[in-house]
């Protein structure tokens, strides 16, 4: 199963409730992953020459203070603003704190996730208190790995990058493999992890996002819906047997996909929204246009319809 | 007007599915209902068996009207996965889109779908009529035994794989054909068959003449005499 939900808000004011509202969709995706829990949001972009990273601790005592004055805890998980380029700053975190997990890197995005109930994730992480331009989550129901934290969804998938994944690969190790002697890191056992990490090898061999979605249709096998978050909005993409199910939505204050309808339906302005089933193997994206602090438009770069 | 006559009003925000759906079974059920809000809840209306008329007014999730015997379904929104599974009898019409394997397995009754139809549409179908307004996506009619599929878009890819004896009617472009299914001559028993359906669906502004017909070649193994003792 699993279960996944985008909302990227159109106007302002949907900005300010973005984690209320895809907490709300999350809570209803509840039964489809009920292993686990996690959420992708973009906002607060870092000043330029500095790099924004989510952290993760195992130890519930964990001191975040030493990171900073500045740093944002969030239960198990910290942001934090650090000076310098995303590489440096994320050798040196792991160099000087190799106890903590790197769970995304980059100016706008910040990942958190967790196992357990994804409802209690929803309170534990105050969803409701996050604004942001827009944001992935994802209800994990595992099938290829265990339950842990780090096999939770959003995986990382390079610098504001992030992957959610409703299915199963099939042919994971032999791509991890091939992955590895390539120079891609993995952190985990997981079929998705694998997945972004071939996201992050198409980038950059010099991919743009739609080539590389386009490129998983020849070298994934298995099934999967997949949502990838960008720093400016978001991509959707069906395997070409399109097992694994989706809803897209638009109204005039926000662009949303989900698993199933009903996390949809939350939203203020639903009924009067248009819906509709995206095609399999056809990349759907949303992205905002023009300068980054302008109000948000969404741009369909893919013809829609079923 | 006797209360049983009165249109029964289920609002899903106060009234459980499960309450909705067992009213609907109740053998003294009345023979008008409206169902407001069900917000893409799954398996609304599902295994009635009366000659009621139900309206659903918004989306509804996977398997609306499932199993569906003698009662009229009007879904007044989009449909999920699975609309009209193993229908029996009785008409489901979806003014909306309809997800994948609309009206599979269905044994008899009428099927509309006012948009497109996703993947699969009338999969391994066995007497029910579906007739879709808008398209169908892939692997439509897959293993179909009986019945008429009319598509009055078009049909994706590998429509009709493996089709046994159900009748295929494409008003624009089938993406391609499955195995074993093949165009075939629309005649005039075909042209009123098709007139038929379309009436019954509330279908205007398409001319039975203006479709194809698909059908099986019988020639997979299944069709073949020799292997007829092998089971």
């Amino acid at each position: 199963m699993c279960g996944i939900v985008g909302l990227f808000a159109k106007r302002p004011d949907v900005e300010e409730r973005l984690g209320a509202l895809l907490g709300d969709m999350l809570g209803q995706m509840a039964d489809r992953g009920p292993d686990s829990a996690g959420l992708a949001v973009y906002r607060d972009p870092a000043p330029a020459g500095s790099t924004k990273l989510s952290l993760h601790s195992e130890d519930p005592g964990e001191d975040w203070s030493v990171l900073g004055a500045g740093v944002a805890v969030h239960a198990s998980h910290a942001v934090v603003v650090l000076d310098g380029e995303a590489d440096d700053v994320v050798a040196r975190v792991r160099g000087e704190l190799p106890h903590l997990r790197v769970m995304s890197a980059g100016t706008r995005i910040e990942i958190f996730k967790e196992i357990g109930d994804p409802r209690r994730f929803v309170e534990r992480f105050d969803l409701a208190s996050m604004a942001g331009s827009h944001g992935l989550a994802h209800t994990r129901m595992a099938t290829e790995s265990k339950v842990t934290t780090e096999g939770a969804h959003p995986f990382s998938t390079g610098l504001d990058l992030c992957l959610v994944h409703n299915g199963s690969l099939s042919n994971h190790n032999r791509l991890r493999r091939m992955l590895r002697r390539e120079g891609v890191a993995f952190q985990t056992e997981n079929d998705t992890e694998v997945a972004a990490g071939y996201l992050e090898w198409r980038l950059r061999e010099g991919d743009t996002l739609q080539a590389a979605l386009e490129a998983c249709l020849v070298d994934l096998d298995g099934f999967y819906t997949f949502a990838v978050g960008t720093a400016d909005g978001f991509a959707v993409l069906r395997d070409p047997i399109a097992c694994k199910p989706a809803v897209m939505a638009e109204s005039d204050d926000w662009v949303a996909m989900a698993s199933e309808y009903r996390a949809i339906a939350v939203l203020p302005g639903a009924d009067a929204a248009e819906v509709w089933e995206p095609a399999p193997a056809q990349v759907y994206s949303w992205e905002r246009r023009g300068d980054r602090e302008a109000s948000p438009v969404a741009r369909p770069l893919a013809e829609t319809g079923a | 007007m006797a209360v049983a006559d009165a249109i029964q009003s289920v609002d899903l925000v106060e009234t459980s599915l499960r309450e909705l759906n067992r009213r609907l079974h109740a053998a003294d059920a009345a023979p008008q209902w409206r169902v407001a809000h069900p917000d893409g809840a799954h398996a609304v209306a599902v295994g009635i068996d009366a000659e009621i008329e139900v309206d659903v007014d918004g989306h509804v999730g996977y398997y609306c009207a499932g199993m569906n015997k003698r009662a009229t379904v009007r879904v007044h929104g989009n449909a999920g996965v699975g609309l009209a599974e193993n229908i029996m009898s009785g008409t489901v019409v979806v003014d909306g889109y309809a997800g994948q394997s609309c009206a599979a397995t269905g044994r008899g009754g009428l099927v509309v779908v006012r948009g497109d139809a996703s993947a699969r549409c009338g999969i391994s179908m066995k007497g029910v009529d579906v007739v879709v307004q808008g398209s169908v996506g892939h692997m439509s009619a897959f293993m179909a035994q009986k019945g008429c599929l009319v598509v009055c878009g078009d049909a994706g890819e590998a429509l009709g794989d493996s089709i046994y004896e159900t009748r295929v009617y494409v008003r624009g472009a089938a993406h391609s054909l499955g195995a074993d299914c093949v165009e075939k001559e629309l005649r005039d028993e075909h042209v009123a068959e098709l007139r038929a359906l379309l009436d019954r669906a509330g279908v205007a502004g398409a001319e039975p003449a203006e479709f194809r017909r698909y059908g099986s070649a019988r020639k997979l193994y299944t069709f073949d005499v020799d292997n007829a003792g092998a089971y």
